[in-house]
């Protein structure tokens, strides 16, 4: 337990480390999943059915390999075209990889929510000469928004798990650091669990936020009862 | 596409042992994992809080860390303990394939068992309280009544449950078995390229939606006695 203690800062700059990998994949995440579900709803026949086939292509592939794929072969192209001059870090690989996981599952959820905002409420719009930005922005993603908060809080907290993928390919998270310390002091145990409680804690954290956002998204909603 | 045929014709056995394992691991998780969840979510739903609470500690324990380390944990973590590695349970955690099938099987209960605890909510009371009229005690009621209808009601949740496990079973390839996705690591690694990683990939693809059509049949089955 002493030896956790001499770690501890260690493990806790990796967990600042996951969690800014997870944030930057989140909001990639977040703009892929909304052009995602724009493409999914395009007139244009050929945009739609080449993004339902790219994120079911995504969400039929284990993330770790997506992982492997995304760093190695950027890598690999970065390496063929700017010889010597870019490296691709682990933490772009990782947002790349993880980004692009959230994107295609956030893409479905993101049409299903457009989908289910109310007719009336778009010609209602139209009729009061909002553009389409404003149309968008006012009127079409708070109510989008406050449909699929459920199902993102899901999706962030696969995301943060996710995360602990990255250190497979070298990025120095709380996973990685769990690795280096548990190799100086024969006690991998203590650390791996160590970090597991950081994970669950990370996570429990996170209900309540959504849970603020959900109460706040649903302020101009009657609630029942 | 050509490079790809080409690293198909050329390592297709590998590729193939690989592919057996993968399934395997998704096979026996799968059984055992399913057998795990039921006792499990039944004895989440039960009103007496001693027996609630270690299910409950369990399914928030494995669904709210990575499974990658709980992996480790059971792989590398237990291995610190000298009682672990005289004990029996060394069989289990001592060697990668065994080990990381446990780490899945365990994983796959606490998700599959919050599957099957949504679905014994979602049992009438009107059917439970026929039972309980036909003059069944309360273990025939959950065994015979709630139960199977529990299955039958979390089906769609527990197939999409199935698909997901197989994206899974490729984190056994961080503890050095050798499934689809570790073959496929070793080929990319001796080729220099990530053509075996996107073959690895298509084959996740093709057997990923023989699952869903898989699980949409059996879910169908078993809720046939509702079709009309």
């Amino acid at each position: 337990m002493a030896a956790l203690f001499d770690y501890s800062a260690q493990l806790l700059e990796g967990a600042a480390l996951t969690l800014e990998l997870a944030f930057t994949s989140l909001c990639f995440g977040l703009l892929l999943g909304l052009a995602g579900a724009a493409a999914k709803m395009s007139a244009l026949s050929w945009l739609r059915q080449s993004a339902h086939l790219v994120s079911n292509i995504l969400r039929g592939i284990p993330e770790f390999l997506i992982l492997l794929i995304c760093y190695f072969g950027l890598s690999n192209l970065i390496n063929t075209h700017f010889a010597g001059t870019l490296t691709l870090s682990p933490f772009a690989g990782g947002v790349v990889a993880l980004a692009l996981v959230f994107g295609a599952y956030a893409s479905e959820v993101f049409r299903g929510a457009f989908l289910a905002v109310p007719k009336g409420q778009l010609e209602a719009a139209r009729s009061y000469g909002l553009s389409r930005w404003q149309i968008f922005w006012c009127v079409q993603l708070p109510q989008a928004w406050r449909i699929c908060l459920p199902s993102l809080n899901n999706m962030w907290q696969n995301l943060l798990k996710d995360t602990s993928l990255v250190s497979i390919v070298g990025l120095e998270d709380m996973l990685r650091k769990a690795n280096i310390a548990a190799q100086f002091t024969k006690q991998p145990f203590v650390f791996y669990a160590a970090v597991a409680v950081i994970y669950l804690l990370l996570l429990a954290v996170s209900n309540p936020a959504f849970a603020y956002f959900e109460k706040r998204a649903n302020r101009g909603y009657a609630s029942p009862a | 596409m050509d490079q790809l045929a080409l690293l198909l014709s050329q390592s297709w056995p590998v590729l193939l042992d690989g592919l057996w394992i993968s399934l395997q691991l998704l096979l026996l998780s799968c059984v055992l994992g399913f057998a795990l969840a039921v006792p499990l979510a039944v004895a989440r739903s039960s009103p007496r809080r001693w027996i609630a609470l270690p299910s409950r500690l369990f399914m928030s324990a494995f669904r709210g860390t990575p499974l990658l380390v709980q992996i480790f944990i059971l792989y590398y973590g237990l291995a610190q303990f000298e009682w672990v590695r005289d004990s029996a349970l060394w069989l289990l955690v001592g060697d990668a394939f065994p080990c990381a099938l446990l780490a899945l099987t365990l994983n796959l209960a606490a998700y599959m068992a919050e599957d099957i605890r949504g679905g014994i909510l979602g049992v009438p009371a009107g059917e439970k309280e026929a039972a309980t009229a036909f003059g069944m005690s309360r273990l025939m009621v959950t065994w015979y009544i709630v139960v199977p209808r529990a299955i039958g009601i979390s089906a769609p949740t527990l197939g999409n449950e199935i698909v997901l496990q197989l994206k899974s079973t490729a984190l056994a390839s961080t503890i050095t078995v050798l499934d689809l996705t570790g073959v496929a690591r070793r080929l990319s690694i001796e080729s220099y390229t990530t053509d075996a990683l996107l073959l690895a990939g298509l084959l996740y693809i093709v057997i990923a939606a023989v699952l869903s059509l898989l699980t949409r049949y059996g879910e169908a089955r078993l809720n046939r006695h509702q079709l009309r």
